[in-house]
């Protein structure tokens, strides 16, 4: 079971604002999801390899070739500040 | 009471590649700001990202240099955190399942070889630049750097002191030089280091609450910072304190660690499968084709010195620290094949003059040719080891070959025993009652007659020959 202080703390790590009601909602909500995954474990799994996608390709790989990037003034134009050659951002120091 | 130190290291190191680890943008360092960028390093939506396979390669070799096991199957995982030098709002790395595992390097330790292991190695993306406004508050972001590939070393908490941490260190970047993957350097921060540090009572078995020391850029500042951080936990749990768990910054100038009070709570990065990118399988036939590739590595070379040349260790090392010097060393030999000379002139010398201008081999102006040559000229009697010393020196300020030096300079040695007779004869005469004493028994003053003869000759008499005409004539 999910509480309501664990979906406060993931919407806080994703900072996503909620208020009081959207997190009752949101608790409830995700609860019916785990429940429902929960069903998954019914099923028995032994000797099946975990996956992690979908689709069944590996290596897809690129060559190390360069190749035009944007450059500085198209990479800029949809900043919201965009100062000069940098991003300007509010600083965040740790 | 007395405490042991427990220090395990995680290293990054920035690949050479050309191109980054999931798009074709340039990694060059030193580009306009935010030039070398595409929609897939800005983090734009629906984007994909596509490995780079010589990332992967170039992780493969250094998991073979440091004897980890590569994982026959390995994958990506986002590690999610808001930070504005990382566009996406996550980084894209490995986690559950990283590239390879269980690995180890040897260090010399109080004359014995100690086992470091290697937890992992993994791959991942560098993050962007963060300049900050030293009035606003403000920060100015360069994503040039976003997206270069780096592999993450983890170590074992095998380290017991700072100086076992700063030659691990040395160690592994010998390797990452070695191969050709990473240009190693600290400054620029191609080659980062972080250390977890603690300490707990000699003897007991489990480890003391460990803090993570970061921004340290160089061998000498990881070495300090971790001696520092020693005494600090020592005072405090003297004291009766306790250590928090906590990241601290070096401080290069106080020379003191601080806390870096951290705003996310604990660190919880969410990490999961990333879906945009599929598995890497790596098969042994793929394996083989990278260890053939493997250039020989430091360790083994330091034994092909002392094997081959009959070099003293030490000398072996200091050689084969740096790859570019230690060719250079193998030039000199193969064209003067006098391994010990090569070996003292290159250490005493040539490392001196570029040490005081803080200059590498690659630029250095004595070529492995000339002092090879010059090496043969004292072999065969051409000049003196003194005159060496000097024309050495002339060869390094000019970039001159030795011969163009001598023969500037009229330093060729004199051999002709007829001429040098002339001098000595001359010298006999003119010191009648050093001659008499000499032959009364006072041999000490043969030291005086050689001395009379090299100054006459300004320095370039052959001194076995001086030696062996003054004896006869001496003798009377």
């Amino acid at each position: 079971m999910i509480s309501k202080q664990e979906v406060e703390y993931v919407a806080h790590l994703a900072r996503l604002e909620i208020d009081d009601a959207q997190k009752d909602k949101f608790t409830s909500q995700l609860n019916d999801i785990l429940l429902y995954i929960d069903k998954l474990n019914e099923l028995d799994t032994t000797g099946v390899e975990p996956m992690s996608h979908a689709i069944a390709v590996t290596n897809a790989f690129r060559e190390d070739r360069i190749m035009d990037s944007l450059g500085t003034e198209k990479s800029l134009a949809n900043a919201p500040d965009g100062r000069g050659e940098f991003f300007r951002v509010p600083k965040v120091i740790e | 009471m007395e405490f042991e130190t427990v220090i395990g290291l995680e290293v990054h190191a920035q690949l050479l590649t050309d191109t980054k680890i999931f798009c074709n943008c340039s990694t060059k360092f030193g580009g306009t700001p935010n030039s070398h960028a595409c929609p897939v390093c800005l983090g734009m939506p629906g984007v994909l990202p596509v490995l780079n396979k010589k990332v992967v390669e170039y992780g493969m070799k250094m998991s073979l240099a440091t004897n980890c096991t590569i994982n026959k199957s390995c994958s990506f995982a986002r590690k999610n955190y808001f930070y504005p030098d990382l566009p996406k709002g996550y980084q894209i790395s490995q986690y559950a399942y990283p590239l390879s595992e269980h690995g180890y390097v040897f260090l010399e330790v109080d004359g014995a070889q100690k086992k470091i292991g290697i937890t992992r190695i993994h791959m991942e993306e560098d993050a962007g630049k963060l300049l900050h406004d030293e009035h606003n508050p403000v920060s100015y972001v360069d994503l040039n750097r976003a997206g270069v590939p780096l592999i993450e070393i983890v170590s074992e908490p095998d380290m017991r002191t700072p100086t076992e941490a700063a030659d691990y260190l040395k160690r592994l970047h010998e390797i990452l030089v070695y191969l050709e993957i990473c240009d190693g350097n600290m400054e620029e921060g191609s080659f980062r280091c972080d250390a977890n540090v603690s300490i707990r009572p000699k003897g007991q078995e489990e480890f003391g609450t460990r803090a993570e020391l970061k921004n340290m850029n160089s061998f000498r500042n990881v070495q300090r910072a971790l001696e520092y951080e020693v005494k600090r936990q020592q005072y405090i749990v003297e004291n009766g304190g306790k250590i928090v768990q906590e990241t601290r910054l070096w401080d290069d100038a106080q020379g003191v660690t601080n806390s870096m009070r951290s705003k996310e709570e604990a660190h919880d990065y969410r990490y999961f499968p990333d879906p945009d990118l599929v598995p890497i399988i790596v098969d042994d036939a793929w394996i083989e084709v990278m260890r053939k590739e493997l250039p020989e590595l430091p360790m083994a070379k330091r034994e092909r010195f002392v094997k081959d040349y009959q070099i003293p260790a030490y000398d072996a090392g200091v050689l084969t620290a740096d790859k570019a010097l230690s060719n250079y060393y193998e030039e000199v030999v193969r064209l003067c094949a006098s391994p010990k000379a090569a070996s003292n002139w290159v250490m005493g010398d040539v490392l001196r003059f570029l040490n005081e201008e803080r200059r590498d081999i690659r630029n250095c102006p004595v070529t492995a040719a000339s002092l090879a040559e010059m090496i043969r000229l004292i072999e065969d009697g051409t000049i003196s080891g003194k005159m060496a010393k000097d024309i050495v020196e002339e060869m390094y300020k000019t970039g001159s070959a030795p011969k163009t030096i001598i023969a500037e300079k009229g330093m060729v040695q004199i051999t002709d025993e007829g001429a040098l007779l002339k001098t000595i004869s001359a010298i006999i005469d003119a010191n009648p009652n050093q001659l008499q004493d000499y032959r009364g028994g006072k041999d000490k003053l043969f030291g005086f007659f050689v001395g009379q003869v090299m100054k006459a000759t300004q320095g370039k008499a052959n001194p076995q020959i001086v030696n062996e005409l003054l004896k006869k004539m001496l003798a009377g």
